[in-house]
């Protein structure tokens, strides 16, 4: 992994479902396969659980990008919850991306229980992003930054 | 009496930038407010109303009072600091100085808010008399008078011209500090203007309003009225009223978790929200008419019980632009007279 | 508009109805109110005219609650909104009685000072079959402008003429679009990412929290708002900090997004004129383009668009890839 600023440490969210990119992220650990510690993860009954001010919470808090896992579509251990999930993430980061924040510090993956391997190379390809778009300067709340 | 060309504010305002924040009727995004000025600020006098009323030079929509950081086991509380630096609110209108008054009546007496103290004394008013006082303006019912604002410094801008009068020691202090700027001259034009804003005045629809039964010995009468009944029931509960009124001062004090502490602040509050007096043992307005009433019963009842009969409305007109129900004081009144309602 | 009255008071008179919602006179020719009425000497008072922009389908929902039904006066486009309150479950429309009034686009205060008139004393000519140039007299004489230029920006993209719900219509609509109703949306989704960024700063900067745009929203009824809870961290009145403003206008949009028939009362009653109409219809433009086309409050029947899904539906991953 090329870090090119070695001084920013960005601070990412990963809000995982239970049932199976929680599972999967467990899986890349007990493999180690390694992934930065900068991400943090939230784990939620459902993706479907993860509701828009969630997201925008966890930059209010200081994150630099927030990423979602559930389970892949058709997968949902309740069925259809990833669905929705998915319908809302996207109109969500659409309208992220239309009052100008950059669009690549949101993102949505789905991960099995059994994709260790693709939950640690997400991440990687996720925290490498965040460090090529820098510090989120413009959805934060300053009072959080001191 | 003093002047300068129009061509020159910016000069003038540089100056006075120069050793105090400054403070003005700014252009953004189609919409004229009061901000701190800058090279690039699209600074315009000529706006009557600016959306809200210059208050928040002195009261603003939302301070923090203190912060509490919490590093290991230790927690530091921190006062934030009152107002160091003196500035000018330059464009300010009769009203809205009058505005001023009134928050003083509050904030100034025992116990003294050193917030808002502090702002006072750092703050000098530069008012613009009003050229065309527009339809919703009804100051004059309230003895105010839009040609001659009371402030630190009284200004009329005549035919691109500013005329400066200074009326108090502060206002003098800020004339001696730009006094290179400005040329001496005579009160003809001033007065002239003076008299023809007076006339307009008079022929505004709003401007003979009566206020009579409106004071502190009508509580009882005014408050069990069923006219409110028949007031309310627009009314959509926003703060569109309070929050563009130039003397509405109720506030919230609210806590705010960061990242190592809390920060207590506070904003302003609106008598129109549900929460509005919020306590442990619940809201004592429970119905949007008891809210609704409250307002108008505040500005023209009790407040006037309090203060020798001062009302805490200036008759600026902006709830009456503004409500997006068309809802305002001046109907409040005039149902009251048994007139239109 | 005197057919608008004795109408009601026919209504009103037979028991058909308990009470009628419509537009009180102000004081003033330009602001009237939304007001009820109970007998024929209130229903003097009854105005119908360009200023009457208010869409009155959210004071059904209290009306709901009350005995008897109501007599309402929906334009076109406050039908939607009527549509979709039942379809939520949030009026009763057996206690509605719905008349259908023409609309030839509403008027705005704003739209005419905006034109350098000051000192209004009358508006005249603003009637529905009023001419098309409307009479304002001044105190510094008396000037004239064109209707469709004293109309509200919603008007412009106006969604039609036809009522889809009512129990009787009363007067002739006229055509008022003369826009698209996406062609800010797309101007603005045009912009760098910077442009955008500076955009929206500077307009919700200007954001005073009065909470105008929610609770005028049709759409906006919940009992408690989230934004009014006590055990939320966020003001919900004063922006003490810049994010507190995109996220109450971003969270405001979105609890509405797949709900929100476009009806533009946002826009109408902010009183900085923020173009809130604009996060809206974002929602509504990317709901056509990835969903289908989808009109909230067309048809009550329908699943909405954010209660709803496909297999095949895109990836949020599509919002970074159109760059």
């Amino acid at each position: 992994m090329s870090l090119e600023n070695k001084e920013f440490r960005p601070k990412i969210v990963a809000f995982c479902c239970n049932w199976c990119s929680y599972a999967g992220a467990d899986l890349a650990g007990s493999g180690r396969m390694s992934y930065p510690a900068d991400v943090k993860i939230i784990r939620v009954p459902c993706s479907c659980r993860v509701n828009p001010m969630f997201i925008l919470r966890a930059f209010e808090k200081g994150a630099d990008g927030v990423i979602m896992c559930g389970c892949h579509p058709g997968d949902c251990h309740y069925s259809t919850g990833n669905f929705y999930a998915r319908r809302r993430m996207t109109l969500l980061f659409s309208m992220l991306d239309f009052i100008g924040v950059e669009n690549g510090r949101t993102r949505v993956e789905w991960v099995s229980a059994a994709e260790g391997a693709k939950f640690s190379k997400t991440m990687n390809e996720f925290v490498e992003k965040i460090h090529s778009l820098g510090e989120n300067v413009r959805l934060g709340d300053l009072r959080c930054k001191n | 009496m003093f002047k300068i060309a129009k061509e020159n504010l910016s000069a003038l305002f540089r100056k006075i930038a120069g050793n105090r924040e400054l403070y003005l009727p700014v252009k953004q995004a189609g919409q004229v407010n009061f901000a701190a000025w800058d090279e690039e600020a699209e600074v315009s006098l000529e706006t009557l109303k600016t959306v809200k009323s210059g208050k928040d030079a002195f009261f603003p929509q939302c301070e923090t009072l203190y912060t509490c950081k919490k590093e290991g086991k230790k927690i530091q509380i921190q006062a934030a600091d009152r107002k160091e630096q003196d500035f000018v609110v330059f464009g300010m209108k009769a009203c809205d100085v009058q505005g001023v008054k009134v928050l003083d009546n509050v904030f100034l007496s025992e116990p003294v808010d050193s917030f808002y103290a502090s702002r006072r004394e750092h703050g000098t008013i530069v008012a613009l008399a009003c050229n065309e006082p527009e339809e919703s303006c009804f100051c004059k019912v309230f003895g105010i008078d839009a040609a001659e604002p009371a402030a630190d410094v009284a200004a009329w801008l005549i035919d691109g011209e500013l005329f400066w009068q200074p009326l108090t020691e502060k206002g003098e202090a800020l004339t001696e500090e730009v006094r290179e700027l400005l040329e001496d001259t005579e009160d003809g034009e001033v007065t002239e203007a003076k008299a023809a804003i007076r006339g307009i005045m008079d022929r505004l629809p709003n401007a003979n309003l009566s206020l009579e039964g409106w004071n502190g010995e009508a509580t009882q009468e005014k408050f069990d009225s069923p006219i409110w009944n028949d007031l309310y029931k627009a009314c959509l509960g926003c703060g569109t009223c309070t929050f563009v009124c130039p003397t509405c001062q109720c506030y919230d004090i609210k806590d705010y978790t960061t990242s190592n502490g809390v920060q207590r602040y506070r904003c302003w509050d609106s008598c129109m929200f549900s929460d509005f007096t919020m306590m442990a043992h619940g809201n004592n307005r429970t119905s949007q008419l008891q809210r609704f009433r409250q307002r108008f019963m505040h500005k023209l009842v009790y407040y006037p019980a309090n203060n020798n009969g001062m009302y805490s409305c200036v008759g600026c007109g902006r709830c009456v632009e503004k409500c997006p129900s068309g809802l305002n004081i001046v109907k409040v009144i005039k149902a009251f007279q048994g007139g239109d309602k | 508009m005197q057919e608008l009255m004795g109408r009601a008071r026919e209504l009103l008179e037979n028991g058909t109805v308990a009470r009628v919602l419509g537009w009180r006179a102000g004081d003033q020719s330009y602001n009237p109110e939304p007001a009820f009425f109970e007998n024929a000497v209130e229903l003097e008072k009854l105005v119908y005219d360009g200023f009457c922009g208010a869409n009155l389908s959210k004071y059904m929902i209290e009306a709901s609650k009350l005995e008897g039904k109501t007599l309402v006066f929906l334009k076109p486009c406050d039908t939607y909104s009527f549509n979709q309150l039942i379809k939520e479950h949030r009026v009763d429309r057996e206690k509605a009685y719905i008349i259908g009034v023409g609309c030839r686009g509403k008027l705005d205060m704003d739209q005419i000072r905006n034109q350098g008139i000051k000192g209004i004393l009358n508006v005249s000519g603003t009637e529905l079959q009023g001419p098309d140039e409307i009479t304002v007299e001044t105190i510094y004489g008396t000037k004239t402008v064109s209707y469709a230029s004293a109309m509200l920006s919603r008007c412009h993209v106006c969604k039609g003429k036809d009522h889809v719900i009512y129990d009787e219509l009363l007067g002739e609509s006229a055509d008022t679009k003369d826009a698209d109703r996406f062609d800010e949306v797309a101007a603005i989704e045009a912009m760098t990412s910077e442009e955008r960024f500076a955009f929206f700063r500077k307009e919700l900067s200007k954001c005073i929290r009065c909470n105008a745009c929610r609770n005028v929203c049709p759409a906006c009824s919940c009992r408690k708002c989230v934004f009014d809870s006590t055990k939320f961290d966020s003001a919900q009145k004063a922006n003490a900090d810049s994010f507190e403003e995109n996220m109450f206008h971003i969270i405001r949009a979105f609890h509405v997004a797949g709900r929100c028939t476009d009806c533009g009362e946002c826009s109408r009653v902010c009183p900085q004129g923020i173009p809130l109409h604009l996060f809206n219809r974002k929602f509504i433009k990317d709901i056509n383009t990835f969903y289908g086309e989808f009109q909230a409050g067309a048809d009550i029947q329908e699943k909405g668009p954010l209660t709803n899904y496909t297999f095949e539906d895109v990836e949020p991953g599509i919002v970074a890839e159109r760059g």
